[in-house]
């Protein structure tokens, strides 16, 4: 009973968070969008529960929330990586070879066109539209950290640098 | 949204203060707060240069509200996107006027105890014009800058945070007039008189616009600022919301007014959370001033502004998929009409204007039709910001008149075309992409064509959201379509079956152009169904997909058919038509190639000339990238 | 206030009047051009799609005909060369992404992308086929959903959520990732869907059809050990000519009879028959209600996607909707207990097949509920598309044949049994009944035309032994909702209300033939009023042998022991189909047993918490674990009276009343709740080990 308990009081909780965040938007079915953009702030990504619940709660069919989640780029029905590698593809960038960087990048993590993240679920690879930096170009950006005229050997560094970071603070716990 | 009645701003007054201010100041620095400067570390460069001050004994403030008393301070303030990202970060230091460049962390000392202590200029810091190599170390001393004419922009050297400062600069005067002045229907007749034209694409008379959705009757009406710029390469709202916020709520405000709204929404896609954050800032600052909010001005006049966040999808920025987003729905556009003028947000009559054409209207209503018409062409009056890119020497955001010439812009505002090296030879122009995915391109015949709205339509282009993208004679017209499709292609919204079906059909047959599949056939096929969806679509994004197709095709046809019939790509660029050859004369038999090449299909032997096995090459490139004496051709 | 003077355009060159259609489409529609459309559907909202509807405007340029308004002095052309080339591409490029296994298709012959590209004379595909097989969802009872058909017209989306109010399906995704779809991509099968199959009734293409069951009714038909009867439903008969050439209403129920005989069916019997006996029971419960003070108001049953529908949104109306079940399945209880004996077979070499107008009857025939000893008391149920097939398959003209007879004693209806099919006929002919008994004296007038028609709610109010009864006629659930919503706010009153889930009845069920619109409904309406008319007996109490049928076989009257065995059913709560579930249990063994707890994700101390531990506790201390599943369901919306949804398998030991048990009564209270739970884990467990 204890366990089962737990896992209740757990998702409760959990849900909470979606009820502050229904609450603040004053279950407005029109501001799904925000709803659904501090949802992903809180949990990283969109989950099938979630979804379910501020379906529920907005009292609109699962469906169209869904379908709008799915219709936007900027949301993610999946567990993202912890660090987010976005390439910008804007013009600039593309005319710079930004693909190149990104096949250096699919090569080095085991990535592919369908398979966007890591197993290890440390690495999240997005092409992303202009980020309006194209005086920089090509552009990457690691953890909101911006780098501008990036070439492989630099990529490599910074994702080294990353990997032994994340290894010391395993070593540490 | 507060419902207390705003307290009416004394605009002078404010204007006063902050003269006042200022006028104690020791110097000012001016750190450029574009995206592009900051994602190159210039907020690390002003702290740096503040730490320095410390050391120094040097008194530094960044935010001028923050207490009045500002004697013998040195004020560190961020602007706006200054336009010339690719020398960030741009630090200019006032009153000499100095313009450093590429500045880093690293130097802070030195322009501390060199430049800020006696005036004196740094000379590695001065930008050096690309063309002469000579020095430039004040702005009207680089022609990037000397050949603009900065309009909506030049408030962009102003702290976007500050309002006072917006204010000093004759700010929010423009709607006090239209508020306590004009009627609605003469607000709109002086933008109809002004010649405004809308600076999302179409070039729609704004003015007009209004006058529209004023006749419209609706209890409720709403004025939309569309920030949803997502053209790849474009960025010039994304510049005028970081640097000059309060424009463009100025222009929403007169806009209301105009229309008859009460409620404004800016629309700011998510992947400028600097915008956002901006807007977000100035609305803030502007409800404390009683310049939104309730009775504005004493004139029963009541507008409230809210900022709505895209979710990433360039098919939003269609006014009619951007309001079924602000709706919480997915975006997909609905049939026009009926147009929103009569039937917009939530159902009531809404006007939707683009950021630079809202932040254009405060000018038009202070300076009068005829200052506003003094530039420009007769049928494009006014100017239009550029995001000037590619290659070309210097890339940036930049402001010219309608009329100007393309030859103005690439040659002089933007120093010349560059070759693949990155050096200005003047000979490399090949074509100017103008509009981004749904624009044209132009070609050197029409260098001294003069750039306004009606003139690129005759020439198969369109101004659109003002991208220019300069390519060099070793970019492939081919491969450019492909990359414009491909972005339409993945942006489309999948409602309507020409565009959803359609850009998807042309993008397989220009990778089969691409890759060597073509036959006789497929420029015929290509060309009929780019008609199809430009004439079947349901929005402008699906209308205006195949423009780059058809406008390469028409411009660059010889490139098409090089690849289609001859399986060649003239500018090597293509991987999958490339033959790579050992030009026997140049090769020096070092081996270099075939130990480089992955799949072993180079053979020779020291000193002897080397042969690429044309059935065993995957075209990777990598021996030309190992060879130094330039003897592998065709890649 | 509707334009109604009369204006002009010209349309090719000729002039055209118009007054207010809806948009230019319908005025050109009305001129005698049929411009081809795949999105726009008069009843639906426009859309704006498809791009085949593009006529040239002069001085405008080309503009979609079913966006733009008709105004005065237009000048339309609705083919130019561009035009045409523009449409026959977008069939070109809707052909290049489709499954073009038309032969093998069900809709082969009504689809409409093969019809359009026909008209066109599209003679090519050039395109590449950019599709990637997706798999094809049959997990419905109902419907099949093949996406490698779907063109993305988006009609099936609209009328799930404009007409039935549900959204089931919705676009999903982006571009040419596109899709329709069930939230997450799930089957249909598992979502909310009602299966009322207007979505298939929309479906230009073979994207949504109904389930085929044909095979296995030959299968029945060709094993000589097996009898097989079957029932038809009204609202056959006055729509499955449509398919041979008749008009829409024309009765073929006759030569239906006969060409059934011909397939090799033993006995052809009437649904109208138990729609008769139907209203004994439901007008009896009628009757009940109101004099014993039952709740009101009471609505129908009979429709199968309409109890979902009040399962999934409304249960806290389930006591409102009556016990009684649909003619369909009380045919198939009588059935099974009459006719072995009467046609001289075993029980389970009978097989009693269904022909219905309904996909959502498909459904139901499979439900737990309806079957005893598991096997269905209706085995095998088909629609009319199917039935059509079927006579095709066996080259029979139907409209050839010389019309025969419904067998005895189940074929025999009054003309308030046929009228069943049509919105407003259950209504109806309850009417006749109840009338007759309250006013205790012989019913003159049968017609009740309040309650007939296409209007979305139709309402009477009837003196009758100096009673007000007040009734409501429903159809679209879209419409139902509304209703439902008047009803709980107090803003509507009725005694009795009827539902139907389709737009008119069952004359336009989702099994029905392709493309009704509201003129087609009205016709086939107005055929079974006629059957109705031309009938010697029309009052459903007059129907001797459903009185006989109740003296032999079950308890003598309406109302008895028997009858309630035989007619009548159980609902259960489905709400809980859309809470976040959380795995509590998972058990091991291949036959499990699930247990779902709803808990209120508003309350931190929901009360469901501790019921759910003191489950999971009885569970273990049985040793259950192997056989079962149980799963937390999170609700945002807590039950308004305090009680929890518990469900135990398919028997639902719903709206317990549960407490943190501060006190001992509530203590006592919730060892009654726990004991019912408990009661139904340990039957549910001994029919599973």
């Amino acid at each position: 009973m204890q366990e089962s308990v737990e896992k209740t009081k757990a998702m409760v909780q959990h849900l909470a968070a979606v009820n502050a965040i229904l609450e603040k938007n004053e279950y407005d079915p029109g501001r799904l969008i925000p709803i659904l953009q501090e949802t992903q702030e809180v949990y990283k990504y969109l989950s099938r529960d979630v979804i379910s619940y501020l379906a529920t709660s907005l009292d609109v069919p699962v469906a169209h929330v869904y379908g709008v989640a799915t219709f936007y780029a900027h949301f993610s029905l999946e567990p993202k990586g912890k660090h987010i590698i976005r390439i910008c593809d804007g013009t600039a960038c593309h005319v710079k070879k930004s693909t190149g960087i990104q096949q250096h990048i699919y090569k080095r993590l085991g990535l592919n066109d369908d398979k966007r993240t890591t197993d290890d679920l440390l690495f999240t690879l997005e092409m992303v539209s202009c980020l309006g930096a194209c005086g920089l170009a090509p552009v990457v950006v690691i953890d909101e950290e911006v780098y501008g005229q990036v070439t492989p050997a630099m990529i490599d560094d910074i994702l080294d640098k990353i990997i032994a970071e994340e290894k010391n603070a395993k070593g540490e716990e | 949204m507060t419902n207390i009645p705003a307290k009416t701003p004394d605009l002078e007054k404010i204007a006063a203060h902050y003269k006042q201010q200022v006028a104690d100041l020791k110097r000012r620095v001016i750190i450029c707060g574009g995206t592009g400067c900051i994602a190159n570390g210039a907020l690390k460069v002003r702290d740096a240069i503040c730490a320095e001050m410390e050391k120094a004994g040097e008194k530094a403030v960044i935010d001028l509200m923050s207490h009045e008393d500002h004697s013998g301070e040195t004020y560190f303030s961020k602007s706006g996107c200054q336009g010339f990202c690719q020398v960030g970060p741009i630090l200019r230091i006032e009153p000499e006027g100095i313009f450093y460049c590429h500045v880093k962390p690293e130097d802070a000392a030195e322009i501390v105890n060199v430049t800020l202590k006696t005036g004196e200029i740094i000379d590695r810091l001065v930008y050096v014009d690309p063309v002469s190599k000579k020095p430039r170390r004040h702005e009207d001393e680089i022609t990037f800058y000397t050949r603009q004419n900065r309009v909506v922009l030049k408030n962009c050297l102003i702290e976007p945070d500050n309002i006072e400062e917006y204010i000093y600069n004759e700010g929010y005067k423009a709607a006090r007039k239209a508020l306590t002045e004009m009627s609605a229907e003469q607000i709109c007749q002086k933008i109809i008189d002004a010649g405004l034209r809308g600076r999302g694409g179409g070039g729609f008379p704004t003015g007009l616009k209004w006058k529209f959705t004023l006749a419209s009757k609706g209890d409720k009406k709403y004025v939309i600022c569309n920030g949803d710029e997502g053209d790849p390469g474009a960025f010039m709202d994304r510049s005028v919301m970081e640097g000059n916020p309060h424009a463009v709520l100025e222009g929403m405000l007169i806009a209301g007014k105009a229309v008859g709204a009460d409620e404004g929404v800016v629309y700011v896609r998510t992947e400028y959370p600097l915008a956002v954050q901006r807007m977000r800032n100035a609305i803030k600052a502007a409800e404390e001033r009683g310049l939104l909010g309730n009775n504005l001005f004493q004139s029963g006049f009541n507008f409230h502004v809210r900022v709505v966040e895209g979710a990433g999808a360039f098919v939003c920025g269609e006014e009619t998929a951007l309001m079924a987003s602000i709706e919480g729905k997915r975006g997909m556009p609905s049939p026009k009409p009926p147009f929103p003028a009569e039937r917009g947000l939530y159902g009531k009559p809404t006007v939707i204007n683009n950021v630079e054409t809202l932040a254009s209207i405060p000018y038009i209503i202070r300076k009068g039709v005829e200052v506003y018409r003094s530039v420009g062409t007769e049928k494009s009056p006014g100017t239009k910001t550029f995001a000037l890119t590619g290659h070309v020497a210097n890339t940036g955001l930049i402001e010219v008149p309608f009329g100007t010439t393309l030859r103005e812009i690439v040659y002089n505002i933007g120093g010349g075309v560059t070759d693949n090296a990155g050096h200005v030879t003047g000979e490399d122009f090949k074509a100017v992409q103008i509009g981004g995915p749904s624009g044209g391109c132009l070609t050197p015949d029409l260098l001294d064509l003069p750039l306004d709205f009606d003139s690129l339509k005759g020439a198969g282009a369109m101004v659109g959201s003002g991208g220019l993208v300069v390519m060099n004679k070793q970019t492939c017209m081919v491969s450019i379509a492909r990359f414009f499709m491909q972005f339409t292609q993945n942006e489309s919204c999948g409602k309507c079956v020409p565009c959803r079906e359609g850009t998807k059909q042309m993008l397989f047959l220009l990778d089969d152009i691409i890759n060597g599949r073509a036959n006789e056939d497929t420029l015929e096929l290509l060309e009929q169904t780019a008609k199809a969806v430009q004439l079947g679509s349901l929005c402008g994004l699906g209308k205006t997909a195949p423009n780059p197709v058809l406008s390469t095709l028409h411009n660059f046809r010889e490139e098409y058919e090089a690849h289609v019939y001859r399986k060649i790509c003239p500018t090597g660029e293509c991987k999958a038509l490339a033959r790579p050859e050992i030009d026997a004369a140049l090769c020096k038999g070092c081996t270099a190639c075939v130990r480089k090449c992955p799949v072993g299909a180079i053979t020779g032997k020291v000193k002897e000339v080397h042969v690429i096995d044309a059935d065993k090459c995957i075209k990777c490139g990598a021996c030309k990238a190992a060879c130094r004496f330039n003897a592998i051709t065709g890649i | 206030m509707a334009d109604t003077a009369i204006k002009k355009l010209t349309v090719n060159g000729r002039e055209v009047t118009f007054s207010d259609e809806r948009n230019l489409l319908e005025v050109i529609r009305k001129a005698g051009i049929d411009i081809p459309t795949f999105c726009y559907h008069s009843e639906l909202s426009i859309y704006g799609a498809c791009r085949l509807c593009l006529v040239d405007v002069e001085g405008k340029g080309v503009m979609a005909s079913c966006s733009t308004l008709p105004a005065p002095g237009m000048v339309i052309q609705t083919d130019t060369k561009e035009i045409r080339n523009m449409r026959k591409i977008n069939l070109e490029l809707l052909l290049a992404n489709h499954d073009r296994e038309c032969p093998t298709c069900t809709r082969s012959s009504t689809c409409a992308l093969q019809a359009i590209a026909n008209r066109l004379g599209v003679e090519t595909v050039r395109f590449k086929a950019p599709r990637k097989e997706e798999p094809i969802d049959d997990s419905s009872p109902s419907l099949v959903r093949d996406p490698n058909k779907c063109v993305l017209c988006g009609d099936c989306v609209r009328v799930c959520s404009e007409i039935q109010g549900i959204g089931a399906i919705d676009f999903a995704f982006r571009g040419s990732n596109a899709k329709i779809a069930p939230a997450f991509d799930a089957s249909l099968g598992e979502v909310e869907c009602v299966n009322c199959g207007q979505c298939a009734a929309v479906c230009p293409t073979g994207a949504l059809t109904p389930k085929q069951d044909r095979s296995k009714v030959w299968d029945a038909l060709y094993d000589r050990n097996k009898t097989v009867v079957v029932q038809v439903a009204p609202a056959i008969r006055v729509a499955l000519g449509e398919y041979f050439g008749a008009k829409p209403g024309e009765n073929v129920a006759g030569k239906l009879v006969a060409a059934l005989k011909l397939m090799g069916f033993k006995h052809v019997y009437d649904t109208s028959f138990t729609a008769d006996m139907t209203i004994f029971e439901e007008a009896n419960e009628l009757l009940e209600r109101i004099q014993g003070g039952g709740e009101l108001p009471m609505f129908t049953s009979c429709c199968p996607a309409w109890v979902k529908y009040v399962e999934i949104y409304f249960p806290e109306l389930l006591p409102n909707v009556s016990s009684c079940r649909s003619p369909q399945a009380m045919f198939g209880s009588v059935a099974k207990k009459v006719l072995p004996e009467q046609l001289g077979c075993r029980r389970e070499d009978l097989v009693v097949v269904s022909i219905m107008p309904c996909t959502a009857k498909k459904f139901e025939a499979q439900l737990p509920k309806f079957s005893v000893d598991g096997k269905p008391e209706v085995d095998i149920v088909i629609t009319t598309s199917e039935v059509q097939s079927m006579i095709n398959s066996l080259g029979i003209q139907l409209l050839e044949l010389e019309p025969e007879a419904f067998d005895m004693p189940m074929g025999f209806a009054t003309g308030g049994g046929v009228i069943f099919g049509a919105s407003g006929g259950v209504m109806e002919a309850a009417l006749r009944y109840v009338a007759e008994k309250l006013d205790k004296k012989p019913l003159e007038k049968v017609d009740f035309k309040q309650v007939r028609g296409m209007k979305h709610l139709k309402e009477a109010s009837l003196q009758l032994a100096g009673k007000d009864i007040r009734v409501a006629v429903v159809h679209g659930l879209a419409n139902t909702k509304k209703l439902l919503q008047d009803i709980k706010a107090g803003k509507a009153n009725y005694h009795f209300v009827e539902v139907m889930a389709c737009p008119g009845g069952c004359i336009s069920g989702g099994g029905q033939p392709w493309g009704a619109t509201d003129r087609i409904r009205v016709q086939r309406q107005q055929g079974l009023y006629n059957t109705d008319k031309a009938h010697q007996v029309q009052k459903p109490q007059d129907n001797w042998l459903v009185q006989r049928c109740y003296e032999e076989h079950i308890g003598g009257k309406p109302g008895s022991q028997e009858a309630h065995h035989l007619l009548h059913t159980e609902y259960r709560n489905r709400s809980q189909i859309f809470d976040a579930k959380l795995p509590i249990m998972r058990g091991t063994e291949s036959n499990r047993l699930p247990i779902t707890v709803t808990i209120c994700a508003k309350q931190e101390n929901c009360p469901g918490q501790l019921l759910l531990g003191m489950i999971s506790d009885y569970v273990k201390s049985k040793q259950y674990t192997p056989w079962v599943d149980m799963d937390a369901a999170f609700s945002s919306r807590p039950a308004q009276d305090g009680t929890i949804c518990v469900t135990v398998g398919d028997q639902i030991v719903e709206r317990t009343r549960f407490h943190n048990a501060m006190n001992t009564l509530e203590q006592l209270q919730n060892q009654a709740a726990f004991k019912n739970i408990t009661d139904a884990i340990d039957k549910g467990l001994a029919r599973i080990r």
